[in-house]
């Protein structure tokens, strides 16, 4: 196992040496250039669950694909969308008009991420979201050349929310971030925690962003009575909440309506230990994951793959698959055509397995509920999760007719 | 149970509790503020980054050389001052003779930079800093769940900023301070040599805000952005206190700190804004600050 591990992890590097050459030296010859921009948060609150680890991915993508041998090279643009909407969007202009991008690729934050799903639509180019939260970019905010790769609210709130009720957790109280994403959050699992039977007995809403201490609302949801304490909110704010719960013996459980593995590391599992979280890929899930993750790591100083990194992995390398099918300069021609070819092929890789895209643009892979392991449980670095509960891809997201996206009538 | 305007007694002597420990970080911070306004007329915008880097110098001094909480609550504030008295030696002393907005420029500048260059080593999702195993654990107050180490910050707080004000106010090295922000060349004449205090005073500012930075530490996450959250709702303080007021500002931190966490009690969506609403409300009558000197 281990000799087997670390012979794969070889191999990623020897392929990572032997495609530069042939990157640059293909230009001369006028072979036909796909140019990929990987537009995230490279300095800002994501920037550790995406940013530089997501640029990588792409480039592992580009590598293990092999292009070298077929005919056509791949450039890879990167570029911070500095959670702007507004930069977000000049940047894909630029990108599609002038600098001959062919797909952007991530875009954590759903604020931009809805913005660039229009211009990627005008300009009709591809667009694969890895790392936006919003369910609304395959409902009403859905069009034919966007896919959302990785999870999205609906996804979560439902695993985490109907898990927890299951499991006794049937009252709840939620600290939310005052703003669309938080108040959506708060929403959907709301749905589902009611539906499973279960109760909400009241909820803050904090001033977002800008709110460091949370222990007063704390406070206010310890006196609420309730056994669960969900926390509709992202990033620096969940793991000062979860520092700060920890601090003031706040005895509910903590459900993580979203969590990424990097703030796990960044808790410490001193304070994060049995927080339920939802992710869809988590690196040490099996076999296929810990080979991509290994080869990840090597090109990463050490840090794991997230959710959404392994999400601009597995869409990259399914994107080049449908672009050789169908031929490079087709697939640079158009971009709904594109989307519609990534569609109808079925997608496989190491991070999600067997999986594919519904015509809403969902890409459907199962989602998994864990909880994060007490200190004396964890073997090393970054073993953080233990499975508690899977829900099937068909199950996982939701049903394609009720998001009310256009592209499902046809 | 009894009950004061429609929230629970408990609840609500747990909020003022917690406004007091929140009011601690905004006196530490806008003393230091006063400090270096008052002697210096610098709007110091960097002090929510030095604020930062204290936090961080404190994890560093754990993680790469082992030393504990209690040393880095002296080390950090020594380490982070003297590069607080780099920058002021190197390029803040140069803007000594130009309007306040070339300093106030200059400093944000300076921030900027110096939390670009931790969020670029250390990434933006926070190092974790355990609470010292001294001072771990909780009291049951009857009323709420107090931890000890909030307990701690509050009084290492009072202290700290009452021993700073008796300096300023009581010691002959204060006078002279006082005397140099009045008048320079004269107290110059009679052989202090001022350049030199005010580089010190300079550093004893921001080694406050480095102090405040390693008591936030075990609380927030060490992270690059953690000065920032801070540095706005500082300065309203600053502004409500009195431009320069030592004791305006110390004040002025922990009585905003209750009114924030009241505020979060009966309306938690404006518990952001109510600092800066107190300050538009002092600025229309009293312009000078609750503490301010006249002109």
């Amino acid at each position: 196992m281990n000799v087997s591990r670390r012979a794969i992890t070889l191999g990623g590097l020897a392929a990572a040496a032997g495609t530069i050459a042939p990157l640059t030296a293909g230009r001369a010859q006028a072979r036909p250039v796909i140019r990929v921009g990987c537009l995230t948060d490279m300095s800002g609150p994501y920037k550790d669950l995406a940013g530089p680890g997501a640029v990588s991915a792409i480039k592992q993508a580009i590598q293990e694909f092999g292009v070298a041998g077929k005919g056509f090279d791949v450039e890879v643009l990167v570029a911070d969308h500095l959670n702007k909407p507004d930069v977000g969007t000049t940047v894909a202009r630029q990108w599609f008009d002038r600098d001959g991008v062919d797909v952007i690729v991530e875009v954590a934050n759903s604020g931009v991420a809805l913005a660039v799903a229009n211009v990627a639509k005008e300009k009709n180019k591809v667009y694969l979201n890895t790392g936006a939260a919003t369910s609304d970019l395959t409902a009403a905010a859905c069009n034919a050349n966007t896919i959302h790769w990785v999870y999205d609210t609906y996804m979560l709130a439902q695993s985490t929310g109907a898990a927890m009720v299951k499991s006794g957790g049937d009252s709840w109280f939620f600290i939310t971030a005052d703003y669309a994403f938080g108040k959506a959050l708060q929403r959907d699992t709301t749905d589902f925690v009611t539906n499973a039977g279960g109760k909400v007995l009241g909820g803050v809403t904090y001033p977002f962003p800008g709110t460091t201490d949370f222990s007063s609302y704390l406070i206010q949801a310890q006196s609420s009575g309730a056994k669960v304490l969900g926390l509709a909110n992202a990033g620096t704010d969940t793991i000062n909440t979860i520092k700060q719960a920890k601090e003031f013996g706040i005895k509910m459980r903590l459900a993580g309506l979203l969590l990424f593995l990097t703030d796990i590391h960044s808790l410490g599992l001193e304070v994060s230990q049995g927080i339920v979280l939802t992710d869809s890929f988590y690196w040490d899930m099996n076999d296929r994951s810990r080979a991509f993750s290994d080869r990840y790591t090597a090109n990463m100083k050490g840090t794991r793959p997230t959710m959404v990194q392994a999400g601009v992995y597995s869409s990259i390398s399914h994107y080049l698959k449908a672009a050789t099918a169908m031929g490079v300069d087709k697939a640079k021609l158009d971009g709904a055509a594109t989307i519609a070819q990534l569609k109808a092929m079925p997608t496989d890789d190491d991070c999600f397995g067997a999986g594919s895209i519904r015509a809403d643009g969902r890409k459907i892979h199962p989602s998994y509920l864990w909880e994060v392991k007490k200190p004396g449980e964890s073997k090393g670095p970054w073993d953080y999760y233990k499975a508690v509960a899977s829900t099937p891809a068909d199950k996982a997201f939701r049903p394609l007719d009720k998001g009310g996206c256009p592209l499902v009538k046809a | 149970m009894f009950m004061i305007f429609g929230i629970p007694g408990p609840l609500l002597f747990g909020q003022l509790l917690l406004g007091l420990i929140n009011g601690a970080f905004y006196a530490m911070l806008s003393l230091g503020l006063a400090v270096i306004f008052g002697m210096l007329n610098i709007i110091n915008f960097a002090h929510g980054a030095l604020f930062m880097m204290g936090a961080f110098v404190a994890w560093m001094l754990l993680n790469y050389i082992g030393i504990g909480y209690f040393p880095a609550l002296i080390l950090a504030p020594l380490i982070v001052g003297a590069f607080g008295i780099l920058l002021e030696k190197t390029i803040i002393s140069r803007l000594y003779k130009l309007d306040h907005l070339y300093g106030l420029l200059l400093t944000f500048g300076l921030s900027l930079v110096i939390e670009g260059l931790f969020r670029n080593g250390y990434g933006s999702s926070g190092l974790p800093y355990r609470i010292p195993a001294a001072l771990q654990g909780a009291m049951d107050l009857g009323f709420m769940f107090m931890p000890i180490y909030r307990g701690w910050v509050v009084l290492a707080a009072a202290v700290v900023c009452l021993a700073t004000w008796a300096i300023i106010e009581k010691t002959s090295l204060g006078a002279t301070l006082r005397a140099a922000t009045e008048n320079a060349p004269l107290v110059q004449a009679f052989g202090v040599n001022v350049p030199r205090l005010i580089t010190l005073t300079y550093g004893g500012g921001i080694a406050l805000a480095a102090f405040a930075g390693v008591l936030a530490a075990p609380i927030y996450s060490v992270n690059p952005n953690m000065g920032t959250n801070f540095i706005n709702t500082v300065f309203a303080v600053v502004v409500i206190g009195g431009m320069g007021s030592i004791l305006g500002s110390i004040v002025t931190g922990f009585a905003l700190g209750v009114v924030e966490g009241l505020t979060k009690v009966f309306y938690p969506q404006a518990s952001a804004t109510v600092v800066f609403v107190v300050m538009v409300i002092v600025l229309l009558t009293r312009p000078r600050g609750l503490f301010g000197k006249a002109a």
